[in-house]
């Protein structure tokens, strides 16, 4: 069936099976690889995209379900040629090794401070506690959501 | 992962989505959240050969004080009742089970009456619905009917809806006198099924005494199980923590957990005779 899903802000079309996935739309029919997949069990939080601004898991949602709706991804975060405060954060802080995690880290992170703008540790670990890093220890993936929401406040 | 390739209506009434179910019988399913069904589909768990998404159909995702009742439609998440101030206000259990729910991605999309519907066993809110006396509203395109959640819930992932039926909502009872409740919960990780998972409810009457006791049990049965010897210990009596052990030590009686990767089956019991003492201790603080 045909479906169409703003991303980013740009339309994306396609006639596809309603069994498609919603990361498989956004990575094979909008050629977006930023978000990824990872456990594809509903489990790791790789594939995190922003559905009308929530923080949901595009492994276990249809692309039917998105049809008409807005998705924002990882390549929607950078504006103008410049990164995000949240990218820009991840990279001071040094909140990644292998980045595998990174994208869905990063779109829970914005959606968090979009809510609370000085989230303490234990406000950070709770709103990422869908989301697996198997490298950092979390550490700095905390330090780099504060520093962003601080970034944030300071623009 | 990949399910089986299904037919797929996304109906913008309720009207219109009874009567694709009408139609369609056993072979379709409603999805709504589908953060059980769809990983199940992709394991091959599950082959519906058509679902009806409820998604678009509006005024099902509403919390409501309705004639007595808190009433919890059919597209209501978990994040939803943990931000509810009518929950927060009425119903103690229900908040402290739902934050604990898989994780905050999940909750954000799965649905509290999907949940119920499922009858997982490791299902949180079944023991939940147990311990506050829920009723469930099922409906169909012959009309609606309101079934006790202890006729709702059959057995292993069975419940008594019959085909072209669809959950339309919760609901669950509004206390008139002070009132207390828990869930507490022992889970490996975030989003990890419950090792073992206690639901407390209590109601005091004028005199102190406990007028109603509500306890079930998670992930400890092949299904979600009221303690029914351990509820009746405590009702007409006073509050103390002997009667609180005598309740855990009953409820851990009505669980026949085994053992698996979340543990040996002696300690889940242990984790139930715990958590009811506990829980019990706690929701007479809430409700006093």
């Amino acid at each position: 069936m045909n479906v169409n899903v703003t991303i980013n802000g740009a339309e994306t079309s396609a006639d596809i099976e309603p069994r498609t996935l919603l990361v498989d739309f956004i990575r094979t029919d909008a050629g977006l690889t930023g978000t990824h997949i990872g456990c594809d069990t509903t489990s790791c939080g790789a594939c995190t995209v922003l559905l009308d601004g929530v923080p949901v898991k595009s492994c276990t949602l249809f692309a039917v379900q998105a049809n008409g709706r807005s998705v924002q991804t990882v390549e929607g975060l950078k504006q103008d040629g410049s990164l995000h405060p949240i990218q820009a954060a991840f990279k001071d802080s040094h909140g990644l090794q292998c980045g595998f995690c990174t994208p869905g880290m990063m779109m829970v992170g914005k959606a968090l401070l979009e809510e609370n703008a000085s989230p303490s540790d234990d406000d950070v670990r709770w709103a990422i506690s869908g989301n697996l890093c198997r490298c950092t220890g979390y550490m700095n993936i905390v330090k780099a959501i504060q520093q962003a929401g601080a970034m944030l406040a300071e623009s | 992962m990949y399910p089986s390739a299904f037919d797929y209506h996304a109906p913008t009434s309720l009207d219109e989505a009874l009567s694709l179910l009408a139609e369609h019988g056993e072979d379709a399913r409603v999805l709504a959240g589908g953060q059980s069904l769809i990983p199940m589909m992709k394991l091959r768990l599950a082959a519906p050969a058509v679902l009806v998404d409820i998604n678009d159909i509006e005024g099902l995702d509403t919390i409501e004080e309705v004639n007595g009742h808190i009433h919890v439609g059919a597209l209501v998440r978990h994040n939803d009742i943990v931000r509810s101030d009518v929950i927060s206000a009425h119903n103690h259990t229900m908040a402290a089970a739902a934050p604990w729910i898989a994780d905050p991605l999940v909750r954000n999309r799965g649905t509290v009456c999907g949940s119920i519907a499922h009858v997982d066993p490791e299902g949180d809110w079944n023991s939940v619905m147990l311990a506050v006396d829920a009723e469930v509203i099922a409906v169909s395109s012959a009309g609606e009917r309101v079934i006790p959640i202890d006729d709702f819930i059959v057995d292993f992932f069975t419940n008594s809806l019959q085909p072209g039926e669809m959950v339309k909502a919760v609901l669950i009872p509004k206390y008139s006198g002070p009132s207390g409740g828990t869930y507490l919960k022992m889970e490996r990780k975030i989003g990890d099924y419950a090792t073992a998972a206690v639901a407390t409810h209590v109601e005091l009457g004028a005199d102190g005494t406990i007028a109603k006791a509500g306890i079930a049990l998670t992930a400890v049965n092949n299904k979600n199980t009221r303690a029914t010897a351990a509820e009746a210990a405590l009702v007409g009596n006073a509050p103390s923590p002997e009667l609180f052990a005598e309740a855990g030590e009953l409820a851990a009686a009505a669980a026949q957990p085994e053992d698996n990767v979340r543990g040996p089956a002696d300690y889940k019991r242990d984790l139930v005779r715990v958590f009811t003492r506990r829980g019990l201790a706690k929701a007479i603080e809430l409700a006093s």
